[in-house]
């Protein structure tokens, strides 16, 4: 499962794009390994606004991963 | 209906004289290019990141939206996304329909929900560093004449 990191949190990260294998069973799970490996990762993705997307669908509260292919964190959008 | 996003620079010009050509029965075509503002200096460039699929996909929706509520003939939206130098074009909205009224319009519908809601994330490069950019309260004010 491919993870992807939008605007600063890729900034908080040092990373925008990462492979997670095996992938967690949930969303909820993935947020906390993301948040075990690196706390201000966890603290930006917890953050006021942040949205997940689950194959480019926007979800609200956990979803299950299985069979999912990326899994985005989109911080508030700016507009071009 | 088209929404193209491009890492390269594009030429207004040329993208407006194809939309139009051929067109024998739709009357208006409204144009808008968004450029690139130095700031007088303080900018020395933009970024721009997409999430490439979902952005076109999300633009593509408020597109059809317009179309709807302007019953437009046809719709072009051209947006640059990575490094943009100040002088280059951001972005173009081609609207089509059979009178002035409804092209104006949903040029300026789109480009309010381009400003602030589309799936973007900016970032401004400029002498002293570089920041995130969020909408600013015009573009907030903009958008929500339409709700």
């Amino acid at each position: 499962m491919k993870v992807l990191l939008f605007g600063r949190l890729g900034d908080v990260a040092g990373w925008h794009e990462r492979a997670l294998e095996p992938a967690p069973a949930t969303l909820a799970e993935l947020r906390r390994r993301l948040a075990d490996e690196d706390a201000a990762l966890g603290e930006a993705l917890a953050g006021r606004g942040v949205q997940a997307a689950v194959d480019m669908a926007i979800v609200r509260g956990d979803a299950v991963l299985a069979g999912v292919r990326e899994v985005a964190f989109l911080p508030p959008m700016s507009g071009g | 209906m088209t929404v193209r996003l491009t890492p390269e620079p594009f030429e207004p010009g040329a993208e407006l004289t194809g939309f139009c050509a051929g067109r024998t029965e739709t009357g208006a075509v409204a144009s808008f290019v968004g450029i690139a503002r130095g700031e007088g200096g303080k900018a020395t460039a933009l970024e721009l990141q997409a999430y490439p699929g979902f952005t076109e996909r999300e633009i593509g929706r408020m597109a059809d939206d317009a179309t709807r509520r302007f019953g437009l003939a046809d719709v072009l939206i051209i947006h640059r996304h990575g490094p943009i130098a100040p002088g280059e074009a951001i972005v173009m909205v081609v609207c089509a329909s059979a009178h002035r009224r409804e092209a104006f319009q949903a040029c300026d519908f789109l480009m309010d929900y381009l400003k602030s809601r589309a799936p973007f994330w900016k970032k401004e490069h400029g002498p002293g560093g570089a920041r995130w950019v969020e909408p600013t309260a015009r573009d907030l004010e903009d958008i929500a004449r339409w709700d």
